[in-house]
């Protein structure tokens, strides 16, 4: 298939495995950030970590949309679905996620509305068929989503509907970024820069990485030789003791992003004080709100949400995982009480998320590595 | 590793653990199936791994014999000396026309794939209608006559049927059941849990298109691809491969669930290891791109004209050639091979050159968000 095969031939992943190799210095280990879900996604899917020398590790970092949202915002998400005559629409990844009292799954199954779309234009449309009915969008996602979100809010107040809102769960990476560098148990030497996310806020918001903390940023794009191209050029800059931001999915992302998408975005939206992330906590300036000349489509000023903080299941070590302290599978619950069929964490929800990625597609490999070392 | 004098914990070394972690896990996959929710959910029905766990867990636990105990496509039964497969089979899809067919053609043809996956010949066919008050009459003509069609080309009679009408919005238009009936011959006895170390999989053709098709054709995803629905009956496809290649050990039709769902079960039920590359699985550029943008796998999506056969390596090649010779089979192929373990995984070979495992899903793939 044209645009997809030549990212994933098999010859040039060979060569490129051994340029990185060659760029490793003897008894050093280097410990890369991919930050995006979807590269997570990636590099299982296609066994990418095959290719890589010993002495790489990918740490998985927080980019999953529906691994970072806080349980209380799916039990607010719950509230809203069971006021009368609401339908509540939500992505697909999002309907598994649990709540304090199971998932939007589990609520449809007892009788609530919830439905699955495929862009917030779709809940648009929910909206204008059903007039009498209360249509609620469950917003998620960075600023790769925020864009849809933010056109749906524009179209919506074109229109002037009455009976659409969406709940905002619109959160940022870069203040995602910044926590985890800050995060004294981490030590990483390279970022493997979000593709999808840079498409709008472009490769210059990333340039504080490489000139306050003296990490190398490649932003990449999805496809697996992307990554390993990435790789490649992370590690030539740390065999140089260079660190800079460079642009490895230029194809697709402009240096200064999508002026229009931003626009839209700082049309409707604008940053909350502070917001609470699933696993590292309350981080100040790191997620977007309907501003107020958009309350009219704002579910939290709609309807009244119980915004009630809930903490995450004590077994979870999602935080942890999510920062990249530890791997997926050093979590103590992962794969008997977390599984991809009865999650605890949001990290075993998505296929993006660091924990399901490894579960559903990763475990051979590793076991494998481990037969061939000891035989 | 010499046990701890003072008592405090000693850190355990990474491999060590994480070895620790999978044998955890793979016990856990070993434990007894039970139902968590309290009530059922869509994924009980998208024949994952919820649906694995209700079957197994409710209704093999209450029905349990063994004629229903191997879970197989067909029941075999034993009568005054002959074979008989019996299978029955519900139908909701939604919408109930779609390219390549409809819910009738799809209730036939379902039927005669599950009796002509255990070997039989298919004969007898039974019909039972639920509609919805308010369904047109027309379009249940539409479906009677596409029904009778799929028979004729089959050659299997509908010889009993029910009709039943329930009230506006308690059924989404029309749904089927059908059973079947068919003839096994005496000397075939196929199953999953024949499959051995060596054995060569194969699939009958271009996996995905049924399931791409109906995704589509909901028009909830504004994408349009030229690709049509894969039902048709493959009970003639079957008579051939068997006759042509006596080392068949099992056939499963790909439905719900894909080929990997069917992957799992062979590895499952055999207690073997499955190797299949991604390189040689046939899949539709439509397919393919369809899936792509989706953020599914066609490995799991369903097809309903395609089968998954398990046959012994001296009879691989003719096996594959009975299969392509049939204009049913045109787009056979070898996918890959029954190992001796590790037992009950499913392992991939990435076109990229990586490994990776093929699980069951827990429910109806999700499209991704980004």
């Amino acid at each position: 298939m044209k645009f997809v095969d030549e990212f994933r031939d098999a010859g040039t992943a060979h060569a490129l495995a051994a340029r990185i190799a060659a760029l490793c210095e003897p008894g050093r280990q280097y410990k890369l950030m991919e930050v995006c879900g979807g590269h997570t996604h990636t590099i299982y899917k296609h066994g990418l970590e095959d290719y890589l020398p010993e002495q790489v590790t990918l740490v998985h970092g927080p980019g999953c949309p529906v691994c970072v949202i806080p349980m209380g915002r799916v039990d607010d998400a719950m509230a809203l679905a069971s006021e009368p005559d609401v339908i509540m629409t939500s992505f697909g990844d999002m309907m598994r996620v649990p709540g304090s009292n199971g998932s939007f799954f589990d609520a449809r199954a007892r009788g609530t509305d919830i439905r699955m779309v495929y862009s917030p234009l779709d809940s648009l449309k929910i909206a204008r068929q059903n007039p009498g009915k209360r249509v609620v969008f469950m917003a998620i996602g960075f600023e790769t989503t925020a864009p849809s979100t933010a056109m749906t809010l524009l179209r919506a107040a074109a229109e002037g509907l009455a009976n659409f809102s969406i709940f905002c769960n619109h959160v940022m990476i870069i203040p995602a970024i910044k926590a985890i560098l800050d995060s004294p148990d981490l030590r990483l030497d390279g970022f493997i820069g979000p593709g999808h996310v840079s498409t709008v806020i472009g490769c210059r918001p990333y340039e504080f990485v490489a000139r306050d903390y003296g990490k190398p940023v490649v932003v990449a794009g999805f496809e697996p030789l992307d990554i390993l191209q990435s790789i490649y050029l992370l590690m030539l800059q740390l065999s140089r003791g260079e660190a800079a931001v460079e642009n490895q999915y230029a194809r697709v992302v402009p240096w200064d992003g999508n002026a229009v998408a931003l626009r839209a975005i700082g049309q409707t939206m604008e940053l909350r004080p502070y917001f609470e992330w699933r696993g590292l906590g309350f981080i100040s300036h790191s997620a977007l709100r309907v501003r107020e000349e958009y309350a009219r489509f704002d579910a939290e000023t709609l309807f009244s949400v119980p915004g009630v903080r809930v903490a995450d299941p004590q077994a979870c070590q999602c935080g942890e995982v999510l920062k990249g302290v530890l791997k997926p599978w050093e979590c103590k619950v992962f794969g008997t009480a977390c599984t991809p069929e009865t999650p605890i964490g949001t990290c075993m929800v998505s296929p993006e998320g660091a924990c399901a990625a490894y579960y559903n597609y990763g475990r051979l490999t590793r076991r494998r590595v481990k037969e061939a070392s000891t035989s | 590793m010499t046990a701890p004098r003072d008592g405090s914990p000693q850190p355990v070394p990474g491999t060590v653990r994480e070895e620790l972690v999978l044998e955890r896990i793979d016990r856990a996959r070993r434990a007894r199936p039970r139902v968590r929710e309290d009530r059922i959910t869509m994924s009980h029905g998208a024949g994952g791994k919820a649906t694995q766990t209700l079957i197994e867990a409710v209704f093999l636990d209450t029905f349990r014999n063994p004629i229903l105990e191997p879970l197989e496509d067909a029941a075999r039964l034993d009568v005054s000396g002959a074979s008989i497969a019996m299978t029955t089979d519900s139908y909701v899809v939604k919408p109930l026309f779609f390219p390549g067919g409809n819910i009738g053609d799809l209730a036939v043809n379902g039927t005669v794939n599950d009796l002509s996956m255990a070997g039989a010949v298919p004969l007898y066919l039974s019909a039972a209608f639920i509609l919805e008050e308010g369904f047109p009459v027309a379009d249940v003509a539409r479906i009677a006559a596409s029904m009778q069609a799929a028979a004729t080309r089959a050659g299997v009679q509908v010889v009993t049927g029910d009709t039943k009408v329930v009230e506006k919005g308690k059924a989404d238009g029309c749904y089927i059941n059908t059973a079947g009936l068919g003839m096994i011959s005496r000397d075939i006895s196929l199953g999953v849990a024949q499959a051995r170390p060596g054995d060569v999989i194969m699939v009958s053709g271009p996996i995905g298109d049924h399931g791409v098709t109906i995704m589509l054709a909901r028009g909830e995803l504004d994408i349009e691809a030229d690709i049509a629905s894969d039902t048709a009956p493959l009970n003639g496809l079957v008579a051939d491969l068997l006759a042509a290649a006596p080392g068949v050990r099992a056939l499963r039709d790909a439905t719900r669930g894909g080929v990997a769902t069917i992957l799992n079960e062979i590895a499952a039920a055999a207690s073997v290891g499955v190797v299949v590359s991604e390189d040689d699985i046939p899949v539709r550029a439509e397919v393919r791109g369809a899936s792509e943008l989706l953020g599914i796998d066609p490995m799991y999506v369903a097809c309903e004209g395609r089968l998954v056969a398990v046959v012994g390596p001296k009879d691989a090649g003719r096996a594959l050639a009975a299969l392509q010779a049939h204009p049913q089979g045109a787009g056979a192929a070898i996918i890959g091979a029954v190992t001796a373990g590790p037992p009950g995984i499913v392992e991939l070979k990435t076109a990229f050159g990586g490994t990776r495992i093929v699980d069951l899903l827990v429910g109806d793939p999700l499209p991704r968000i980004c």
